[in-house]
């Protein structure tokens, strides 16, 4: 399903997006991907992220995730066979790629966008690619019809803003506060005033992400935004669960666990459209 | 390749495909405003900051460093040998030239805070050196392994004020202490300079590194037009990021001089336990710009691995890069084992204890005056004192101290 689609039946619905990230191959290729597809039977959309060896736009929750799946032999290739199962099994809930741009530059750029979209792939993530460096992937994105997701962050001045939405496909992803991925016990103030900004200029919708870890947090970022991204939170469930030798102690205990977290965090989506009809 | 030096890196900071500036959105405007500082200060000598540059450069770090003619190793390899003596310059080693420039750049730009990454200690010890001159806030980032292995430039760092973050990713060695520089910086970047170690990263840094660091080039010019009245035959110095390398070569690219670019083999090339990029990696982007990274099939960054801390980095800066697809460079590797024979030769003909580093050039330079002759001058780039590994080189040797 086309990231565009999915955005316009959500506001038909009166919600907002919830995007779940989590590391294809966390902590096994076969548990990842059970833990994927009840991730899909509640997200909005799916950000798969293909692990890293050098993840510099992340924090140590999401670094030790890639080195768990890494160790386990999780590759690209595997990530896009991934992929295609869930997509056959959720061709509503659209799926995107999160990962570094050397792993892309590595397979080709065309190549890689054409598996993408061979496997349902909606939209690509790339943290450490800016604008700058990144036309001729823009380029390949444009020809198979994959949205390139471009990032945005609380110091990038007006100016650049504009340029960078002019590129942006699919949604924006705005990092709410300087500095990596991990959870934070309060959301910053400069957030809502990014948004704000950033919705000036955007033509496609408005997700957040970077620290958020809860359904209040959830809610209060989709007053304001067309979406909440959660990523290390959801990825710490599955550290807790690890025995010590990096193994899930209980299967159905676990992915009941994330089935939960993440079912909440999609309640707090749907905040607005309570208040909405009580005062209906 | 005639005026190399106007043509790059070009405006975006490019040298051919290699360079460039691959970070997080966040640190864009960061990398901006470095580099719109570097230009006035720099290029534009804005408050005569070349000349403030230059002063401490002489009067604090001992420049210029001595080109010394090394009579009894010459002997020895049938040419005429000439050492850059960068173990002369204050803490031993060509890396304060780089953490003084930016640091008072850092000074110029008001920012209060420094951070380094680290590997074999050299850069965290030339940082904490420069900010304690200058009087700014550092903070070094160590993989934990190398905070274990160089106990002695921790200790050195801390005297000077730094506080030494050790880090426990990854592999916990240079690699991930620039991740976690970077991390740092991402979270701090209003508030924070990067004072990054080598000819490496995001442009402007490895632009800016080898202007700090060309003076050694400079100097070898001057110095051996002086003693010799010709330029040299052949330059060799060794490569780990880049930057004494780079240095020493910039002012010679435009010359007929040959240039051997000498990287960490360890334990050989075929092992994998190596620190070769540019002999035995491939194009890939690490660390914010593309450059030659010992990386595998499906591009994941492998580890390092070198007896020698400070060139124990998987990737080689864009330039190097660059100039070793020009075939302007010729880049080889020396093993550990090569490297520790000419530490032992170079201490015994000329009690000078060189860098494990500097042996990497100094065992090229024994292989390579076979097909030199007697009046051939050769420059060996000296980068450092070996003062530090004596501890590593005795127990590689066998014995206890």
């Amino acid at each position: 399903m086309k990231l565009k689609e999915k955005f316009d039946e959500l506001k038909n619905k009166n919600e907002k997006a919830f995007i779940a990230f989590y590391v294809g191959g966390d902590p096994n290729l076969d548990v990842s991907e059970k833990a994927l597809e009840v991730i899909c039977k509640h997200a909005d959309i799916v950000e798969i992220g293909i692990p890293f060896s050098d993840p510099v736009a992340d924090g140590l929750t999401i670094q030790k995730a890639d080195v768990r799946a890494l160790s386990r032999g999780m590759n690209p290739i595997k990530a896009l066979e991934l992929a295609k199962k869930l997509n056959e099994k959720f061709p509503n809930v659209p799926k995107v790629f999160l990962t570094y741009y050397n792993i892309i530059f590595k397979m080709g750029e065309e190549n890689f966008v054409k598996k993408c979209k061979n496997v349902g792939i909606s939209g690509i993530i790339v943290p450490d690619l800016p604008i700058e460096e990144a036309e001729s992937l823009l380029s390949y994105c444009e020809k198979y019809g994959v949205d390139l997701i471009f990032l945005v962050a609380p110091t990038t001045p007006d100016e650049r803003l504009k340029k960078i939405l002019e590129k942006c496909r699919g949604f924006v992803y705005v990092v709410s506060r300087t500095g990596i991925t991990g959870e934070r016990e309060k959301l910053s103030e400069e957030t809502e005033d990014l948004i704000r900004r950033v919705k000036k200029y955007s033509k496609v919708p408005v997700c957040v992400g970077f620290g958020i870890s809860k359904k209040e947090h959830v809610e209060e970022i989709t007053k304001f935004a067309d979406g909440a991204i959660v990523g290390s939170a959801i990825v710490k469930i599955v550290e807790k669960h690890l025995d010590e030798n990096g193994n899930i102690k209980d299967e159905n205990k676990f992915l009941n666990d994330l089935e939960e977290f993440v079912r909440t965090l999609k309640e707090g989506t749907k905040a607005k459209k309570i208040k909405t009809q009580v005062k209906n | 390749m005639k005026k190399y030096k106007e043509k790059y890196p070009d405006k975006n900071g490019k040298f051919g495909i290699y360079g460039g500036k691959f970070v997080p959105e966040t640190l864009m405007p960061a990398i901006t405003e470095l580099e719109e500082a570097f230009n006035r200060f720099w290029i534009n000598n804005e408050g005569n900051f070349r000349e403030e540059f230059y002063a401490l450069l002489r009067d604090y770090v001992g420049r210029p460093t001595p080109l010394y003619y090394a009579e009894r190793f010459s002997e020895e390899l049938g040419c005429k040998v000439y050492l850059k003596r960068e173990d002369l310059a204050h803490l031993g080693a060509h890396k304060i030239n780089n953490a003084l420039g930016q640091a008072l750049l850092a000074k110029k730009m008001g920012k209060k805070r420094v951070i380094a990454e680290t590997g074999a200690g050299q850069h965290g010890v030339a940082t904490a050196a420069a900010c304690a001159k200058l009087g700014l806030e550092c903070i070094v980032y160590m993989g934990a392994k190398d905070v274990e292995r160089q106990k002695l430039n921790v200790f050195r760092m801390e005297l000077m004020g730094a506080k030494v973050i050790p880090v426990f990713g990854g592999s916990q060695t240079l690699k991930d202490a620039v991740n976690e520089a970077l991390r740092d910086w991402t979270t701090n970047v209003r508030t924070t300079y990067y004072l990054l170690g080598s000819a490496l990263g995001p442009h402007p840094y490895p632009m800016m590194v080898r202007e700090f660091q060309r003076v050694i080039g400079k100097e070898i010019k001057e110095q051996i037009l002086e003693k010799e009245g010709r330029l040299p035959d052949v330059i060799v110095a060794c490569v780990g990021g880049g930057s004494n390398a780079i240095g020493a070569f910039y002012e010679f690219l435009d010359d007929d001089v040959e240039l051997y670019a000498v990287e960490a083999g360890g334990k050989g090339v075929e092992t994998g336990m190596h620190g070769a990029s540019l002999c035995a990696g491939e194009v890939g982007v690490l660390h914010g710009s593309k450059i030659y990274v010992k990386e595998d099939e499906f591009g994941q960054i492998e580890e390092s691995y070198s007896i020698s801390a400070g060139l124990d980095y998987p990737g080689v800066g864009p330039e190097l890069s660059f100039l070793k697809d020009e075939g302007r460079i010729n880049a080889v590797y020396i093993t550990d084992d090569e490297a520790l024979e000419a530490f032992q030769l170079l201490c015994r003909l000329e009690g000078i204890l060189p860098a494990l580093e500097s042996s990497h050039a100094l065992a090229y330079a024994v292989k390579l005056a076979d097909k030199l002759d007697k009046d051939d001058i050769m420059v060996i780039n000296l980068s450092g004192r070996g003062d530090k590994d004596v501890h590593t080189v005795a127990k590689a040797l066998g014995r206890e101290i």
